[in-house]
């Protein structure tokens, strides 16, 4: 068969599926367990009402179960084993032997590990910031001018991109050619033409971890924009009018006015972005690998188990991302809930 | 000194233009109310006077100053909002005292500015309190005292009261008058709610259409309404209205009794001019039920078709010259459907407008 075809059957098979089950399921408990006639007719209304919800969760919570909660026990104690080939046993066959904290603190001693931490350090600081900073700039200036919407379409188009694809193109942006050859990346370009030479800019400790930031806050900038935008629309006009009146300037609107009342939505957007600044992987993976001390835990992660195939430090590795997100998690959830009242 | 004057203001959005042209003279500590059906340009007028839109023509004076190109906090005015435009992240105290902190005043008479308003506002025990902890009437006492910190020249208030119940209404209205007596101000109010226009007015503007209707007190615009817009628009229940013709010294209404005409318009209307009469509900009565009337009156027979008991007097609905007509009757005493009386029509208080123009006769 056709891939095409195949995919086009998987959709139709998957939608159908559930809605098929959620619509058989609830005749089922309507008409067939707990009827609401007969004798009981009150009591089954209220037992299939108290069923009806966990039907409906059912199917989520078994998949979340079974994919993410599963998984995180099972890591957590890979990351107390360690992988050892059974003695004289088939290859890929193999022993898990509980080792206590030995994996961490082989994982504390690797000074790449600390680069990693040093790394995600700099990129939870500048990223989201710098993100929710040009997002809210972006959304307060687009709403004011007469082709605004198409200046956000160009902002949000990054969203679009998937990581490596966002990692391909300003590889492009930083490409360097011997000094004898045309640049073709835009930054050494401008670079020569200032009458630099040619650098190559991914290799340059320090300050190549920013340029690997730009490519998530160009990203994430128009994620930020179109959430702030929305956000701003809601502040009620006359707010802003009252200030006018009060005698505010447009710094005052904005930043008195304005941000405050968005604030929680600024802080949703600053949250969610720390999230995937955590899990940042593709970017660096695809443009230094973690070279020239780029490296960051998601990469780590990846080098020790499979590069590496030690699962007990990558696992170890693994819970240090999730102890640093979950946080960071709650509060993004426990501000969204705040935002929703 | 705070007098407002607008010379032949104009407003155009685009190539509509909403306001025709108006021109209006408030005196300083003037309390004037401009009122008028929703898209009458009221609420824009008043927008042009506090800077918050732009004049597409004329002029706009507060006190000796031209304002058209002056924004808005440098024209020392305020102004109360339809929403109450509170700031939602701020507590009271930071609301009132907004306006002086980011105009740099110190902190001390900040504070003074701000225990004055809530005093006068009886919001002292609310200062620490944000907007959303406040029912409408504070709400709306935090909108006025936000106005009044900055001791304006001008209030201006855009439907204050049009979103409390009818209740609080009242009570914030008595208290607007009291406030505009204490704190001696010109006042430029907006509404579309003619009671709240005839109580607390000095002076009414009503508007239509972009155009200034009358200008006058209340009580003249309720005694001498210059066309039959204000007629219906002032007062309630609204002027009944008639047309018919004169013939000779009477009024023939069109299919309805011949009704002579009254003696204030004899020299203003022509043999065979068509008209149009008014009369409030007041002084059309059904007779032995109403005070003795004095002076020239019309009586003819009315069938009453329903009738809406109030108490002291019960308002009655008829049919005259093919029109519903409202009457009342004093004394009240129950009544049937389709009972026909007797009414009496007291002349000396009607009033005559032109059937073309719609102007009144005077």
């Amino acid at each position: 068969m056709h891939p095409a075809l195949q995919g086009l059957l998987t959709i139709a098979l998957g939608v159908g599926g559930c809605v098929a089950y959620f619509y058989l399921s609830n005749q089922f408990l309507d008409r067939v367990l707990f009827p609401p006639r007969g004798p009981n007719a009150g009591r089954n209304i209220n037992r299939a009402n108290m069923i009806r919800p966990w039907l409906f969760l059912g199917p989520a919570l078994i998949a979340l179960g079974l994919y993410l909660a599963y998984p995180v026990v099972e890591t957590l104690r890979l990351s107390l084993t360690e992988r050892v080939p059974v003695p004289g046993g088939q290859p890929g066959e193999y022993d898990y032997n509980f080792v206590g904290f030995a994996n961490y603190a082989q994982m504390m001693d690797e000074p790449k590990f600390w680069e990693a931490m040093r790394n995600n350090f700099m990129w939870l600081l500048v990223v989201p910031a710098l993100s929710t900073a040009f997002g809210l700039l972006a959304a307060q200036l687009t709403d004011r001018i007469r082709w605004g919407n198409a200046a956000k379409s160009m902002i949000f188009m990054p969203m679009a991109i998937s990581f490596v694809g966002a990692s391909v193109i300003w590889k492009l942006v930083y490409d360097a050619r011997p000094i004898d050859q045309e640049q073709i990346g835009i930054l050494n370009a401008l670079w020569v033409g200032l009458g630099g030479e040619p650098q190559t800019w991914l290799t340059v400790p320090l300050w190549n971890n920013f340029f690997l930031m730009i490519v998530l806050v160009w990203i994430q900038t128009g994620f930020a924009m179109v959430i702030l935008s929305a956000a701003l629309r809601g502040i009620p006009e006359e707010t802003v009018e009252a200030a006018i009146v009060d005698g505010a300037n447009p710094f005052q609107i904005f930043f008195k006015i304005k941000v405050p009342q968005i604030k929680t939505t600024i802080m949703v957007v600053w949250t969610t972005i720390t999230l995937v600044v955590l899990k940042v992987f593709d970017i660096v993976f695809a443009m230094t690998n973690g070279q020239w001390q780029t490296q960051v835990l998601a990469n780590y992660m990846f080098d020790k188990l499979f590069r590496a195939n030690d699962w007990g430090v990558g696992s170890a590795s693994a819970m240090v991302i999730m102890l640093l997100v979950t946080p960071i998690l709650v509060w993004n959830v426990w501000n969204a809930r705040r935002e929703m009242r | 000194m705070a007098q407002v004057h607008l010379r032949d203001v104009v407003k155009k959005y685009g190539a509509i233009q909403v306001v025709h042209g108006i021109d209006l003279e408030i005196q300083d500590n003037e309390f004037v109310v401009l009122v008028g059906p929703s898209g009458c340009g009221k609420s824009t007028t008043l927008r042009m006077i506090a800077g918050l839109e732009d004049i597409s023509g004329g002029e706009i004076t507060i006190g000796d100053r031209v304002v058209n190109d002056l924004p808005p906090r440098h024209r020392n005015i305020s102004m109360v909002f339809q929403n109450y435009a509170l700031y939602p992240h701020m507590t009271v105290r930071e609301n009132l005292g907004f306006s002086l902190k980011i105009a740099k005043r110190p902190q001390d008479e900040i504070d003074r500015a701000v225990d004055e308003a809530a005093g006068i506002l009886s919001l002292a025990e609310y200062l620490d309190r944000k907007p959303g902890e406040l029912s409408g009437g504070q709400r709306q006492r935090v909108a006025m005292g936000r106005a009044i910190v900055r001791h304006p020249e001008v209030f201006l208030f855009d439907e204050p009261l049009s979103n409390l119940d009818a209740k609080l209404r009242t009570q914030m209205r008595t208290e607007i008058k009291k406030l505009h007596q204490k704190v001696k101000s010109t006042i430029v109010y907006v509404t579309h709610d003619q009671v709240e226009a005839m109580t607390l007015a000095d002076r009414i503007v009503i508007m239509r259409d972009g155009h200034i209707e009358q200008v006058g007190t209340p009580l003249d615009v309720f005694e001498s309404p210059a066309n039959t817009f204000v007629a219906t628009f002032i007062g309630s229940p609204p002027m009944n209205l008639l047309r018919g013709r004169i013939t000779g010294d009477t009024i023939s209404l069109t299919d309805g009794p011949l009704i002579s005409l009254p003696p204030q318009f004899a020299s203003n209307v022509a043999d065979g001019q068509d008209v149009i009469l008014g009369f409030r509900a007041d002084n059309l009565m059904p007779v032995g039920h109403a005070m003795p009337m004095e002076g020239a009156y019309a009586e003819f027979k009315m069938t009453v078709n329903l009738s809406e008991p109030l108490g002291t007097e019960t308002l009655l609905f008829g049919a005259l010259a093919g029109k519903e007509v409202q009457a009342k009757m004093l004394n009240p005493r129950p009544l049937q459907n389709g009972e026909q009386l007797q009414f009496q029509l007291d002349l000396t208080r009607c009033h005559l407008f032109d059937a073309q123009t719609e102007q009144s006769l005077r």
